[in-house]
């Protein structure tokens, strides 16, 4: 059996008294793209910030191509990357030089090249000698995907890939997510609060709440748990307070 | 630690530099402004004193273009991590294979390229205004810089470090730092001209060394060794609380997850 490219177990994270995460387990194999999908404060982006290295566990373990994160950090990232709309790149620099300096840090081969090709990827070749602070949110966004895909990461977290962008941009980015895993194998890590980035994207849901895994598996499997037609009623429910316990074992665990 | 990513590190803030050369008024403005206030007080106070007085008086012009090596060493490292909390890319470059002691070396490397740009202009600008000309400390200079540096180095640390401990409300640390430590650094007058009761803060600030040497080096043109000595052993005590204080608060930083405040506010 692979090894699976990230399996995160018993996952819990307190700052103080509130506990962020609380047991999160997850496998991601080869090729999966897996949604972690949650209202505001469920854990999504504490537990992406644990899978990066930026937070440190308070207990549980994350392995990532095999290798614990905590000891082997740097030898991982360099096979990882992130993109997420609440981080940005310096606004001074222009578009090139941006991905160049990240091209180094990761050291891709064949920059210059890797370069444009990542630009005709996402549709912005135009914009590579642009200012990035004078992008548009859409364009912005792009630009975080190409840093993110410079390196053909192995595994790519991405949070809240579309939460700027205009439904035809979208719509983009959600065959380019499909595309780079048809093409590279990569494997995802995916959040949003877009249900239809999620049912068209992922392979796999983990649906959290308040920092704990309510439920995983293929989007039919969690809605026919929770008896609802689509995860947005799901959500709202979930988020209202509705069905909130874990009552049946879910495909993972 | 790794060339590549230093190298990479390094190269976005010189592109920060060439794209915005309005940050060249930082390197150029302040330091030119301070070079002409303390040269015309030199000059001034120069034509209303003894005989002996003078000499010793322009002992302040190159306080302030050795104060400004430090200051410029230290704001190199602090500010660097403020660029990347301005431009919201702190979690980009902390969530890529950077190391500690990467990013710490790719700030040093900037410490250094501001000092040296900000002192090589000042020292040639008080050899064409007043006639002073810093280079007769000789080979004397590089100890001098080398030492001012590794200070600079230690305080732009404790300055980030802090920075990131109590967040984005401590930014002005980055500034603030230097100058809580200059009444006693003995700059711009002998750590005697200190009260008694706190000459020791002086002593054991490595800089407060190279200034009382800069100054004895000036006046009798002999190595001042033994501040010399002081100086380099009290930087290396710095260097290494520096580095304990960045590395324990870096990890501090990921069991609290303070770099996501950055982001957050």
């Amino acid at each position: 059996m692979p090894t699976p490219v990230l399996e995160v177990t018993d996952l819990v994270k307190e700052f103080g008294s509130v506990r962020s995460v609380d047991g999160l387990s997850l496998i991601i194999e080869k090729g999966d793209i897996l949604g972690l999908l949650g209202a505001n404060g469920a854990g999504k982006t504490t537990a992406i910030n644990m899978i990066l290295g930026i937070i440190s566990p308070t207990s549980g373990t994350i392995q990532v191509f095999g290798r614990d994160l905590a000891h082997e950090r740097i030898a991982i990232l360099r096979r990882m990357n992130f993109s997420s709309t609440y981080t940005h790149l310096p606004g001074n620099l222009r578009v090139w030089q941006n991905l160049n300096v990240f091209g180094r840090i990761y050291r891709v081969p064949h920059l210059k090249r890797r370069i444009d090709e990542v630009l005709e990827l996402l549709g912005i070749a135009q914009l590579k000698n642009r200012v990035t602070g004078d992008l548009s949110a859409g364009e912005s966004t792009k630009l975080n995907l190409c840093k993110a895909l410079l390196n053909k990461p192995e595994l790519l977290l991405l949070d809240e890939p579309t939460a700027s962008l205009d439904p035809d941009a979208a719509d983009t980015v959600r065959r380019l997510t499909l595309r780079i895993r048809e093409e590279d194998g990569t494997s995802i890590l995916y959040t949003s609060h877009n249900m239809r980035d999620v049912e068209e994207v992922c392979d796999r849901v983990v649906f959290m709440h308040e920092g704990k895994a309510l439920r995983t598996g293929t989007t039919r499997e969690i809605l026919d748990h929770f008896n609802e037609q689509s995860l947005e009623s799901l959500f709202i429910r979930v988020a209202r307070g509705g069905v909130i316990e874990s009552s049946a074992p879910s495909s993972e665990s | 630690m790794t060339f590549s990513t230093v190298h990479a590190l390094v190269l976005r803030n010189l592109y920060l530099y060439t794209r915005t050369p309005v940050r060249g008024i930082e390197l150029i403005f302040w330091p030119l402004v301070d070079l002409l206030v303390w040269g015309y007080l030199t000059i001034f106070l120069q034509s209303h004193t003894g005989a002996d007085f003078p000499h010793q008086i322009t002992f302040l012009i190159g306080a302030v273009i050795l104060w400004d090596i430090m200051f410029r060493a230290q704001q190199g490292v602090a500010l660097y991590f403020l660029e990347d909390v301005w431009s919201r890319n702190l979690l980009n470059v902390f969530s890529a294979p950077v190391s500690n002691a990467d990013y710490l070396a790719s700030t040093y490397v900037i410490g250094f390229l501001r000092s040296a740009v900000t002192s090589l202009l000042l020292s040639v600008l008080a050899i064409g205004l007043y006639a002073f000309n810093i280079f007769q400390l000789d080979w004397m200079l590089l100890p001098f810089v080398f030492n001012l540096l590794l200070f600079g180095w230690a305080l732009g640390m404790i300055s980030t470090a802090l920075i990131v401990r109590w967040g984005p409300a401590a930014e002005t640390l980055a500034w603030a730092v230097p100058f809580f430590l200059q009444p006693f650094a003995a700059v711009y007058y002998p750590v005697d001209a200190l009260p008694t009761a706190v000459q020791w803060v002086a002593h054991a600030i490595p800089c407060s060394h190279i200034f009382e040497g800069m100054r004895s080096g000036l006046r009798d043109g002999v190595v001042p060794w033994e501040n010399l000595a002081w100086a380099t052993g009290l930087n290396l005590l710095y260097l290494a609380a520096a580095g304990l204080l960045f590395t324990r608060v870096m990890k501090t930083s990921r069991e609290k997850g303070l770099l996501t405040k950055f982001v957050s506010q």
